[in-house]
């Protein structure tokens, strides 16, 4: 490999209960720079501890997670959230501030002017296409599922960080929301040369989005590469993951008459 | 109905309480505001270092709990000796004592009142946080501070405002207890108008208390919902009603001047009248004067001896027994010396007699006692086992009872506690057998009763003498001021008095009785 990966976990272990639930069991795995990957299993895989500890939310107990070749370990955990997106599975956003305050939460933090804010509040909300006179002073309440999640994206993006972690981000939205969501966020992942790890359990939306899947079982790697790489697995769960939605396109292709064109 | 209301309102006692007013409620909005503020600066951080460590939270509001259960009136009593001691301590150590008496005992105690709600709620609101909100706070890249600061405390504000809320209204109501240890608040008329039976100085005094209490809570709820909605105007204006409630507590008490004297009374409606007595002799004397009223029998002394009151009535047999813990007993004017030169130790001038004894005895209807032939205690002995027996709050903790029970063999049917006021008309109505009365009480001759005769000399003398401060001590304008009344007030006079400061209407106000009293010592003066 003649590039450093962007983020390299090695040998990464992270147990819960004094050791008897292993979480991440050995891990290991690189994500290059531009790269959008995504994380497959089901619940208790272990995908998001995972990611938590990418950005020492938690902290591991075996081997090492580098990031652009620094330890995170070495790092400050404040700065290295400061410069990590964040997208939360809840969306996350703080109820007592105002869309305007949640996107702005990190530059603010990190001492940034008010009107450099403010402006740079008003191009992220075009950038996940919400119009900003009429949700810059809305509160979290006031907004439906989908629109939540487009202010957490806008939230995470603010600070320009070159690292984007996503958990599980669509996974409550309808069907429709969903697939939008999906398809904006990865046109501004390319726009912006991001990195992008995304947690999900559904396959579909793994293969839709994402460059390369990793899957995660048990707390273990079970298989990592392309869609097309992936297919070519003797891993009986991971042809199960991916043959379920093949054999629903299948079904649907032949339930749904071709229409129009 | 409009007559009853107007005559009613036409009360002079409504005038003679609002004229207490700006100094009562002053004290009582300082006292409550500044346990409030100091019960707020222990308890939130507290709760704030406690919310993830569950072995401390568990601590916190269990000693919470337990202050709690204390009596109002029973926690700020037992913080004036504590202070006394702490006093006598930092004297010993440091070489600065400070007063244990009234403000500070008083704060103290009820910002320990005021901990368990502020504690309990801002541990719920804190730890009701949704755990994704705080994940969340941390992964934006706040430091545990900022999350603190930021997120955590604007979204437990509501449940917080609500324990902050109840604990001032504790706090203000409370309050009205800290007279007894010498804290001026709304409680003096509660405590003055309950010995003296003036029901229009209780009704005052409980409902300006609510009424404060009230103003505070919505001060306090118009804050939260301004903070709570984003109100800007609503913040302002509550934030302004509580500033404005601080300020006016800042502004010292105009009625009380630094060089006044302080006049002490008790608890019972003869100290009232005497107090006022001895305020009008020395205003008479163009010496200012102020009273402390309601002061608790232990702690008034210690009072005096530290110079926060300068001058009060006492009682010998009370000093002997109960400050000096003499057992034995002496004869009238050798026990009377003695005590002099006790007093004298601690510098406390014993500057003489007034003329009269308000002791304790046993006291019956006179109709039931010839009926069964009792003239003394010993002929009470007798029957004693079929009889019921009430006095007050201490009698029966007092040596004077175990001397009475040792010396007749007393034994009663059934022992019960009462405020003093009504336990004349209990005896009777023959609601109680026997009453342990004061032998100064007017209600003695309006409920035709008899106090029983003491043979064996088991009740100490109770000679009332004025007792003077130990700064006070070289004094000569005090004690020519006070010197007319040494000697002057005989039992039946002090009786009179009484009864009359018993008497529920406009003339028997403390002051309106000492007047008389006054007039009736200068007229016996003239006839002599």
């Amino acid at each position: 490999m003649e590039v450093a990966a962007l983020i390299v976990f090695d040998h990464v272990g992270k147990s819960f209960d004094g050791g008897r639930v292993k979480a991440v069991d050995d891990v290991s795995l690189h994500v290059e720079s531009g790269e959008f990957l995504a994380i497959v299993g089901g619940s208790g895989s272990g995908k998001t501890t995972l990611l938590r500890l990418t950005n020492r939310l938690i902290e591991a107990d075996r081997g090492h997670i580098t990031i652009e070749g620094e330890d995170v370990r070495a790092a400050d955990p404040v700065a290295l959230r400061r410069r990590i997106g964040y997208v939360f599975q809840s969306s996350g956003l703080f109820p007592h501030m105002s869309v305007a305050a949640n996107i702005g939460i990190t530059p603010k933090l990190k001492g940034e002017r008010e009107a450099d804010i403010a402006a740079k509040v008003d191009e992220l909300l075009d950038l996940v296409r919400l119009d900003r006179g009429e949700f810059r002073d809305r509160f979290p309440h006031e907004l439906s599922g989908g629109q939540r999640q487009r202010i957490g994206v806008a939230r995470a993006l603010a600070a320009k960080p070159k690292i984007v972690l996503m958990d599980e981000p669509f996974g409550a939205l309808d069907p429709l929301t969903r697939d939008a969501l999906g398809d904006d966020y990865r046109a501004l992942h390319d726009r912006l040369g991001l990195t992008t790890v995304l947690i999900t359990h559904d396959m579909t939306e793994a293969i839709l989005h994402a460059d390369r899947i990793a899957v995660m079982r048990g707390g273990k790697l079970l298989a990592e590469g392309t869609a097309s790489e992936l297919a070519q697995s003797d891993d009986a769960y991971v042809g199960e993951l991916l043959g379920t939605p093949r054999r629903q396109a299948e079904r649907l292709n032949a339930l749904l008459p071709r229409g129009g064109a | 109905m409009s007559l009853f209301l107007t005559s009613f309102l036409a009360d002079p006692r409504w005038g003679e309480a609002l004229a207490h007013l700006p100094d009562y409620l002053g004290s009582h909005v300082r006292v409550s505001v500044t346990a409030l503020a100091l019960g707020l600066l222990v308890s939130l951080p507290l709760a704030i270092i406690a919310r993830n460590r569950p072995v401390l939270r568990g601590l916190l509001l269990g000693l919470a709990s337990i202050v709690q259960t204390v009596p109002g009136l029973a926690l700020l009593a037992l913080f004036y000796p504590l202070l006394l001691a702490a006093a006598s301590l930092t004297l010993a150590w440091f070489g600065f004592s400070f007063s244990a008496f009234g403000f500070l005992p008083a704060v103290l105690a009820l910002a320990l009142y005021s901990m368990l709600p502020v504690l309990r709620n801002t541990l719920t609101g804190l730890r009701g946080i949704d755990p994704s909100i705080l994940e969340a706070a941390q992964g934006v890249g706040m430091t545990p501070m900022q999350s603190l600061t930021s997120v955590e405390l604007p979204l437990a504000l509501p449940v917080m405002m609500a324990g902050i809320r109840t604990a001032a209204v504790w706090v203000i109501g409370t309050a009205t207890l800290s007279t007894p240890i010498g804290q001026t608040s709304l409680g003096n008329y509660i405590f003055a108008g309950l010995q003296t039976q003036n029901w229009v100085l209780v009704l005052f005094g409980c409902a300006a208390a609510a009424l404060l209490a009230l103003a505070v809570d919505q001060l306090l709820a118009l804050t939260e919902t301004g903070l709570r909605t984003r109100h800007r105007l609503r913040t302002a204006l509550g934030g302004a009603g509580i500033a404005a409630l601080v300020a006016a507590t800042l502004v010292p008490s105009l009625a009380r001047s630094a060089s006044s004297y302080v006049v002490g009374a008790k608890t019972f409606a003869e100290q009232y009248v005497l107090s006022a007595l001895i305020s009008q002799r020395l205003e008479a004397a163009s010496l200012p004067a102020t009273s402390r009223e309601g002061l608790g029998s232990n702690v008034i002394f210690e009072a005096l001896v530290n110079g926060d009151i300068d001058v009060y009535v006492d009682y010998s047999g009370t000093l002997w027994t109960n400050q000096f813990h003499h057992v034995g007993l002496k004869p009238r004017q050798q026990l009377l010396d003695d005590l002099k030169t006790e007093l004298a130790r601690q510098k406390v001038t014993l500057f003489g007699e007034l003329g009269f004894e308000n002791a304790y005895a046993l006291v019956m209807p006179r109709k039931r006692a010839e009926k069964y032939g009792i003239r003394t205690v010993s002929d009470l002995a007798a029957i004693a086992p079929a009889l019921s027996i009430a006095a007050d709050y201490e009698f029966f903790s007092r040596p004077e009872w175990t001397a009475l029970r040792t010396a007749y063999g007393l034994n009663f049917r059934e022992q019960r506690q009462m405020q003093p006021d009504f336990m004349y008309a209990a005896v009777a109505s023959g609601e109680v057998d026997v009453i342990a009365g004061y032998t100064s009480d007017g209600l003695i001759a309006k409920y035709d009763l008899v106090a029983l005769g003491d043979p064996k000399v088991a009740i100490p003398p109770y000679d009332a003498i004025l007792l003077i401060a130990p700064k006070r001590a070289d004094d000569q304008a005090l004690r020519e001021a006070l010197q007319p009344l040494l000697g002057r007030i005989d039992i039946a006079a002090m009786r009179e008095a009484n009864l009359r400061a018993a008497g529920g209407d406009g003339d028997a106000s403390p002051g309106a009785v000492a007047r008389w009293l006054w007039e009736k010592i200068k007229s016996e003066k003239t006839n002599r």
